[in-house]
């Protein structure tokens, strides 16, 4: 299925590419849809991206519906247990 | 029958002018034939859309996919254009119909062409396939499991929009490639299309396939299903034989 819904947000920070280069990265793109490559029908996909360097400055991954369930409870669960450290 | 084949990158006028890349697979036999649009999926003007324009053309066609997302990020690998494109909520249909229409022109315009047109498109591509058939004069139509056809708007999502209600203005027949396992569209869509194809007195036909859900013709994916793509394929040489011959 192409879900066609896509969440656009603007981020701070980081992402490490393929090529061993990070990059500032200033949007990201969060979908569930067909991936490029991981083993499933859908993922959710997220691209952090940088567009004002081109499309090609895209760091992207694909994570199974349950995976990434997981990684966002882990993020919000690792932010929660250090409030005073996060601004 | 002189076999030979070409495929490779060409440049065309899309809408409003654009200057559009697009991938051509052309048969060499001066012999006129019937040309074929391919529309790309949602993912990109990628590897395995490429594969099939050269198949259409090893089956006599000439063939063209217009690459839709030229403009938003020109020589860009296929997922890095396909995440951009997505981040500006896809293509809007008038370009897409735009774009349609420049590939039919390049088409016709080949020493060995009929005249006659056929398009296909699968996933997004399907669906640009259904609003193709419904603005530009066509002589066939392959829609394959596009979703969005029947279904309800998308909230933000200007560019995706359903199309069934302008099933009275279909121009060709239309084959459409189901699963009976696919979410988007459901197999309960596929019923609304296939009475509002009817209603509307279109030829078409459908064929939904038990076992197989979305993008069970690719090959690169784990929605593969060998049953289904073959059977479909095999449709399709049928399909276009039949109208786009002469």
């Amino acid at each position: 299925m192409c879900t066609y819904i896509t969440d656009t947000i603007t981020v701070s920070g980081s992402a490490k590419g393929v090529d061993g280069q990070w990059l500032r990265v200033t949007d990201a793109s969060v979908y569930f849809d067909h991936p490029a490559h991981a083993l499933a029908d859908h993922t959710l996909n997220i691209d952090l991206r940088r567009p004002s360097d081109g499309p090609s400055a895209r760091v992207a991954v694909e994570l199974t519906a349950e995976s990434a369930r997981a990684l966002a409870a882990s993020i919000l669960a690792v932010l929660d247990a250090a409030p005073a450290l996060v601004d | 029958m002189y076999d030979a084949t070409l495929a490779e990158t060409i440049y065309f006028p899309g809408h409003n002018g654009d200057r559009l890349e697009g991938y051509l697979g052309r048969a060499l036999d001066p012999e006129p034939r019937g040309g074929v649009v391919v529309i790309h999926h949602m993912p990109g003007y990628d590897r395995e859309t490429k594969e099939h324009v050269r198949r259409f053309a090893t089956m006599g066609y000439n063939a063209l996919c217009p690459n839709l997302y030229t403009r938003v990020a020109p020589g860009a690998s296929p997922e890095d254009a396909a995440a951009a494109a997505r981040a500006q909520g896809g293509v809007p249909d008038d370009q897409v119909v735009g774009d349609v229409q420049g590939a039919i022109n390049y088409l016709k315009a080949l020493s060995n062409s009929n005249g006659k047109i056929g398009v296909i498109g699968h996933c997004s591509g399907g669906r640009h396939t259904f609003l193709a058939a419904t603005e530009l004069p066509l002589d066939a139509a392959v829609v394959c499991y596009g979703g969005l056809i029947v279904g309800d708007p998308i909230p933000n999502a200007p560019n995706w929009v359903p199309l069934v209600d302008r099933s009275p203005k279909v121009t060709a027949p239309i084959l459409g490639l189901f699963g009976n396992d696919d979410k988007f569209p459901t197999p309960e869509q596929v019923d609304v299309l296939d009475k509002a194809l009817t209603e509307a007195g279109k030829d078409h036909e459908f064929h939904r396939y038990d076992g197989a859900g979305h993008a069970f013709f690719s090959v690169d994916r784990a929605a593969y299903r060998v049953e289904a793509a073959v059977d479909g394929w095999q449709r399709i040489a049928e399909f276009y034989g039949k109208h786009l011959a002469g």
